[in-house]
């Protein structure tokens, strides 16, 4: 293995946590920064026009990560055997390359409520303990509202996001969300003009008593310039946008908001086709990583402060083969490292109309939703047993764009999903149908988590991540009750026939591995239930960072604005604070 | 690879334009009369005849418009099977292999070339010479396998996809869709269709670009 020339911070991973860390660091210091990435370098918008072809990019994945290379393996118990995602289907999506999955997002950006950055107290005063699901692990993320609310803004400035405060500090506001937290500005752009489907939705749920919202998207609506001084331009609704590089730069992504600013700095670097296998320490520090470059060479990579922000569960996977942190165990509840994996409740519908919804058109944060059950679900829920729901909202993403929409048809309308007659169908309702989703709050439990797979390897011969986890009877009663508002809504629309999404309402096999994945290296305020402090610091080793989804103590479908926002907070502690005394923050 | 095989087609069957490329070097073959003999790059002339007749009973042509053997959806599968997909190139192949696990996908060892080469005897070798519902009966028998799952998704994609992959001839299927293909801008239209049908002239990616795009699987060999 070659030793290279040291650097003073390398940071593993070129999306935005990765990024936002190089930015903030490589601008307001002198320290040299070094991203590696596992994949290849930003290809360009004119590239991306050339990738707007669903079969390559979109159902192939040509852009993300070959499985081949690495993969996780899951399972939904402790008592089960785990098997790999061998391929890719419609999920998983593991993003690579610089940007990461920040390129390929849909770019829905709502913030969290601010009750769940204190979540497990919130529901222990609002339902009492004994009420809640056994084994619930969720955690305080140990910082409070008026802490994160400030880099929330930061985040939605430096993106561009798009809609419509509903609380601009504490005054409520007719047509925002109403139930988010109070917001210190309002949105950078406004609004984009909606499509036919979630207009109809904001209309019924109107009707129906609810608050519509143009729900937040980091896609711009105009021409933008960010208070960095970064332009971009609106988007163009071409429909390639959830799983495609943005062809325009509309859509916000570390490639077009924060290299930008980076490629002429001195003291900046990224370099492509590396694969971090290891985080190097010796006696309680880290000294720099060990990569593999895409010919098999092996780089020792000196560092006096390492930044892992790898794709969401990998930050716990290179902890766990570099040795690092205490393994969780699930039997005694000790441990936190692989702690708290989570997923997204994220359960929707098709609905079907009369008209042509013109669904080739869109955004991927383009809908309508309403956050009147965005949180708690009161009363009522808990009487059910659900207790958090998520934003409901219907989108039209352009879909991409033919093959993955064809065939939806009203369930009991072909016996077949073949020949002329399903054939029939499909033309009939293609192009009138639209979809919701909600953001599905999933709370964390102790018998999920992560480790490493006793059978399978990489390509590299390392252990695969193996990731147990399972919906509980909570998550079966979440889904019921969000459905059934979701059919409330989609019925009120006129709809002609509404189709369930299979999820954990109608439960299946749990595959929880794609990218509304979190946890796994988890931020708090003590070293007994967190692996990293609120500044994403590393508790045990303080010249460590780890950034990313994996901080988050439990889950929801939309959590990269939280992400960017909690990597905004870490690079100002790690500026203002740790370049001028290194060592532990908290 | 065994690539030297052609299938023989009747102009009239193919949906106009047909953009095909052999080893990376496309070319345009004009399939408006007579008859076109098409290199294949991974069936045989017998397997691509089997291939070509399954996909017509998948998505036929009937009354409501073209179908799969006009798209030339069984080129499009010959392509990928050809290229990295086909040799699972990028899947996650190491063994062990639990075949009736439930979850992620497949989780079986055979390539899709493999579970096509194994999965078309199944058919019957005679299958291109049945009738219609003679050969549904053996479609149905197999709806279950992999194979059959693998052949649908296939043939749906042949219809569709860019004409760069080889199916969607004179983009067919985009025209039964009513999709105007990867147009870079909807915006002067977003807001300004409520329920109403936007349906220009479709174009694909080439003629969009005004330039050739090179499909994955001519890329990369599998």
């Amino acid at each position: 293995m070659k030793t290279l020339a040291p650097v003073d911070v390398v940071i593993v991973g070129g999306g935005w946590g990765g990024m936002v860390m190089a930015q903030q660091i490589a601008s307001r210091t002198p320290l040299s920064v070094l991203v590696l990435e596992r994949g290849g370098p930003f290809r360009g918008p004119g590239s991306y026009a050339r990738e707007m072809d669903e079969v390559d990019t979109f159902i192939r994945k040509r852009q993300a990560e070959s499985l081949a290379n690495e993969t996780f393996t899951t399972r939904a118990t402790g008592r089960d055997r785990a098997n790999p995602i061998r391929q890719y289907a419609e999920l998983p999506w593991m993003g690579t390359g610089m940007g990461g999955s920040g390129d390929h997002w849909g770019a829905t950006s709502p913030r969290l409520m601010p009750e769940a950055f204190r979540l497990a107290s919130h529901l222990r005063e609002r339902y009492g303990a004994s009420r809640l699901p056994p084994d619930i692990a969720v955690q305080d993320f140990g910082i409070t509202w008026d802490e994160i609310e400030p880099y929330y803004t930061r985040a939605e400035q430096m993106m561009g996001t798009s809609g419509k405060a509903g609380n601009l500090a504490g005054k409520k506001i007719e047509g925002g969300n109403l139930f988010e937290g109070p917001r210190s500005r309002e949105f950078p752009n406004p609004p984009h003009a909606m499509p036919y489907g979630p207009l109809l939705f904001a209309k019924a749920a109107k009707e129906l008593g609810y608050h519509p919202f143009p729900m937040p998207s980091s896609t711009l609506s105009r021409s933008y310039v960010n208070p960095d001084g970064v332009g971009r331009v609106g988007c163009q609704y071409c429909g390639h946008c959830s799983g495609f590089g943005c062809m325009v730069g509309a859509k916000a992504s570390p490639n077009f908001t924060l290299l930008p600013l980076l490629q002429s700095r001195k003291n900046f670097r990224a370099r492509t086709h590396c694969q971090v296998r290891r985080v190097l320490h010796r006696g309680g520090k880290a000294v720099g990583v060990a990569y593999v470059d895409d010919s098999g060479r092996e780089f020792a990579q000196p560092a006096d402060t390492v930044v892992l922000a790898a794709w969401v569960f990998n930050n716990a996977r290179l902890l766990m083969l570099s040795g690092i942190g205490d393994r969780y165990d699930p039997a005694t509840g000790k441990g936190t490292l692989g702690k708290n994996p989570t997923y997204a409740v994220h359960v929707g519908l098709d609905y079907f109309l009369d008209e042509p919804q013109n669904n080739f058109m869109g955004s991927g944060g383009l809908a309508m939703g309403i956050g009147d059950f965005g949180g708690d679900l009161g009363d009522e829920g808990a009487a059910r047993g659900a207790f958090q729901g998520g934003i409901i909202f219907a989108y039209q993403q352009g879909d991409p764009p033919v093959i993955s929409a064809f065939g939806r048809i009203p369930h009991g309308e072909t016996q077949r999903n073949w020949g002329s007659q399903w054939k029939k169908a499909a033309l009939k309702w293609n192009d009138r149908y639209g979809i919701f989703l909600n953001t599905g709050n999933h709370f964390s439990y102790r018998q999920n988590h992560l480790d490493l797979d006793p059978t399978y390897k990489d390509k590299w011969g390392d252990p695969l991540l193996r990731v147990t986890m399972d919906w509980t009877e909570a998550e079966r009663k979440q889904a019921a009750f969000m459905l059934e508002k979701e059919v409330r809504i989609a019925k009120a629309m006129g709809a002609r026939a509404i189709n369930p999404h299979p999820s954990a309402a109608t439960s299946g096999p749990p595959l929880m591995v794609d990218q509304h994945s979190h946890g796994g290296v988890i931020m708090g305020t003590s070293p007994e239930t967190s692996a990293v402090n609120t500044y994403l610091q590393h508790w045990k080793m303080p010249n460590l960072w780890v950034v990313g989804g994996s901080a988050l103590p439990q889950g929801n479908e939309h959590l990269t604005l939280t992400v960017v926002a909690l990597a905004y907070r870490a690079a100002d502690a790690f500026v203002d604070r740790y370049v001028k005394q290194a060592g532990p923050l908290a | 690879m065994k690539r030297r095989d052609f299938i023989e087609l009747s102009a009239n069957a193919l949906g106009g334009l047909l953009i095909y490329s052999l080893a990376g070097t496309p070319s345009v073959l004009r399939a408006r009369e007579g008859k076109v003999r098409l290199p294949l790059r991974f069936f045989t002339a017998r397997e691509a005849a089997v291939i070509m007749a399954a996909c017509e009973r998948i998505f036929p042509a009937d009354e409501s418009g073209p179908g799969a053997t006009q798209a030339g959806a069984m080129v499009y599968i010959d392509r990928q099977l050809a290229g990295p997909y086909g040799a699972d190139a990028h899947r996650y192949t190491k063994p062990p292999f639990a075949e009736s696990a439930p979850g992620p996908g497949y989780q079986g060892r055979d390539t899709p070339r493999r579970t096509y080469r194994a999965g078309i005897p199944k058919l019957g070798r005679d299958f291109a010479m049945l009738n219609g519902l003679q050969q549904d009966e053996r479609l149905e028998a197999i709806e279950t396998t992999h194979f059959f799952q693998l052949l649908r998704q296939h043939t749906i994609e042949g219809m569709f996809c860019d004409p760069m992959h080889g199916g969607n001839a004179g983009l067919i299927g985009w025209q039964l869709l009513g999709y105007p293909g990867p147009q870079m801008s909807y915006r002067a239209q977003m807001g300004q269709y409520n329920g109403v049908a936007y349906r220009p002239k479709p174009q694909s990616l080439q003629q969009i670009l005004g330039s050739a795009v090179r499909p994955w699987e001519d890329e990369e060999k599998g």
